[in-house]
């Protein structure tokens, strides 16, 4: 797979923020034959042409470390296709009640724990069904049948920037975006076939 | 809805699959990167490495094999074995794992598991328990089964103990039922379902899988979230698609 614009290779830089999922997602882009610079330098993040903010953990200890590496305001000003993975995702909101965390606030909108009922586990963890609510690039060639998997406890409530939606005790956004930001709480890197069609997707916005 | 999840769990000694019966005599069924590529092209849900004698010759994993295994494979993946320490999951994790499970260890020292936790988040730390039913009529837990010249009865409940993972910050229990391992006639539905009712975090079942309709009683009797299995794989018993086409047929949420 060749990921060109105008005979220039597009360049993806992966945000180092301290998540352990970052060898993964690597290894994911360097499957579909993009080999993405792992970085926290402002003037490479800055010049990329993609920007993927990966992240394992909490909320708390990912802002503090973003803040630490001097980014929050760069990733709030990129104008490039930006996608959040997990918890890169939920650090694109505003406001995340794990930890009451404010966060980069690119996507209006706040992370809340699952509720807790019969039935229904927190931690959320498996393979779940994605249901497109809008028609956008990021979803191209997404089946009706298709799942990623998920891991999380904590998720973005249905809103005006869902592109498409899980249940999981209700329905809450699997895949948000809003301008240049984008958002998938399911991990696409471990997503089979379906996460590898995603991630192309973004690749090619 | 979520699915249920179907896990080949891969025994990994001195970088080789291997199964044994009841935890004995292990027979090598392949190799690492091989068998997790063939699980993942016919549709596991997630694969388990347990490196069984680890904890016994008191050693972490060998990271080389999950590195390589991180860069082919696509779908999720646990590590266990022999992880001590918040560096030890580190390393594992940052190699490319999903997820690290704790065992031996963690009844060494039980606050592994609240390191863990707040270390990397409760999704990523799977605590696995392996529990026996003693004569009189208590399941206990059994630490060093790797190796049975090793393995130590505890005084511990299994049931407390998998109360105690789960305060401390299990995200997802595995729940081996030794008495049922490796013989194929069916996962242990009493214990799983007495613990499901007890277990608010992800349960996987594992031990005695030996056809289909034991997956199908196994979700829908003890109600667990993933159904791990070894033998039948490996050796071809079960097929992995066929499975999850009759799951689908029998009312079974699962991903085809």
């Amino acid at each position: 797979m060749d990921f060109r614009s105008g005979g220039v290779r597009v360049s993806v830089v992966l945000v180092d923020a301290g998540g352990t999922n970052i060898g993964s997602v690597r290894y994911a882009l360097q499957r579909l034959g993009v080999d993405a610079a792992l970085t926290s330098d402002a003037a490479t993040i800055r010049g990329a042409d993609k920007v993927i903010l990966p992240g394992v953990g909490a909320a708390g200890p990912g802002m503090a470390r973003l803040r630490e590496l001097g980014l929050v305001e760069l990733l709030r000003l990129l104008r490039q296709p930006v996608l959040g993975v997990c918890l890169g995702m939920q650090l694109l909101c505003a406001h995340s009640e794990e930890g009451d965390t404010e966060c980069l606030g690119v996507i209006p909108a706040t992370v809340r724990r699952f509720a807790e009922a019969p039935g229904v586990r927190v931690p959320h963890m498996g393979w779940n069904q994605l249901r497109a609510e809008r028609v956008h690039p990021l979803l191209a060639g997404l089946g009706d049948d298709d799942q990623a998997y998920f891991v999380h406890s904590y998720a973005v409530p249905v809103c005006d920037f869902t592109l498409a939606s899980t249940d999981h005790a209700g329905a809450f956004s699997a895949v948000v975006a809003r301008a240049n930001f984008h958002g998938m709480q399911f991990h696409p890197e471990r997503s089979g076939a379906v996460g590898a069609r995603l991630l192309k997707n973004f690749l090619s916005l | 809805m979520l699915s249920r999840r179907i896990i080949p769990c891969l025994d990994v000694r001195d970088g080789q699959v291997v199964k044994g019966v009841r935890f004995r005599d292990h027979v090598v069924m392949g190799e690492i990167v091989d068998l997790a590529w063939r699980y993942r092209d016919e549709g596991a849900d997630e694969l388990v490495f347990y490196d069984i004698t680890a904890s016994p010759e008191g050693r972490s994993v060998d990271r080389t094999w999950v590195e390589k295994v991180a860069r082919v494979i696509d779908i999720p993946f646990c590590v266990a074995g022999g992880i001590r320490s918040v560096d030890e999951a580190r390393a594992v994790l940052h190699a490319g794992a999903d997820k690290i499970s704790v065992n031996s260890p963690a009844l060494e020292r039980p606050e592994l598991i609240d390191e863990l936790a707040a270390a990397f988040g409760v999704q990523c730390v799977v605590v696995g328990i392996d529990s026996l039913h003693d004569a009189d009529g208590e399941w206990r837990v059994r630490q060093y089964t790797g190796d049975p010249s090793k393995t130590r009865v505890l005084p511990r409940g299994t049931l407390d103990w998998m109360v105690e993972a789960q305060q401390r910050g299990a995200g997802e229990i595995v729940l081996n039922c030794m008495g049922s391992d490796g013989v194929r006639r069916g996962y242990d539905l009493d214990q799983l379902s007495i613990a499901r009712a007890i277990c608010h975090v992800p349960l996987v079942a594992s031990g005695g899988a030996g056809a289909p309709e034991h997956f199908r009683n196994v979700f829908v009797e003890a109600d667990v979230d993933g159904a791990l299995a070894a033998s039948v794989f490996h050796a071809g018993i079960i097929a992995i698609p066929a499975l999850k086409r009759y799951l689908s047929g029998q009312g079974v949420p699962v991903r085809l």
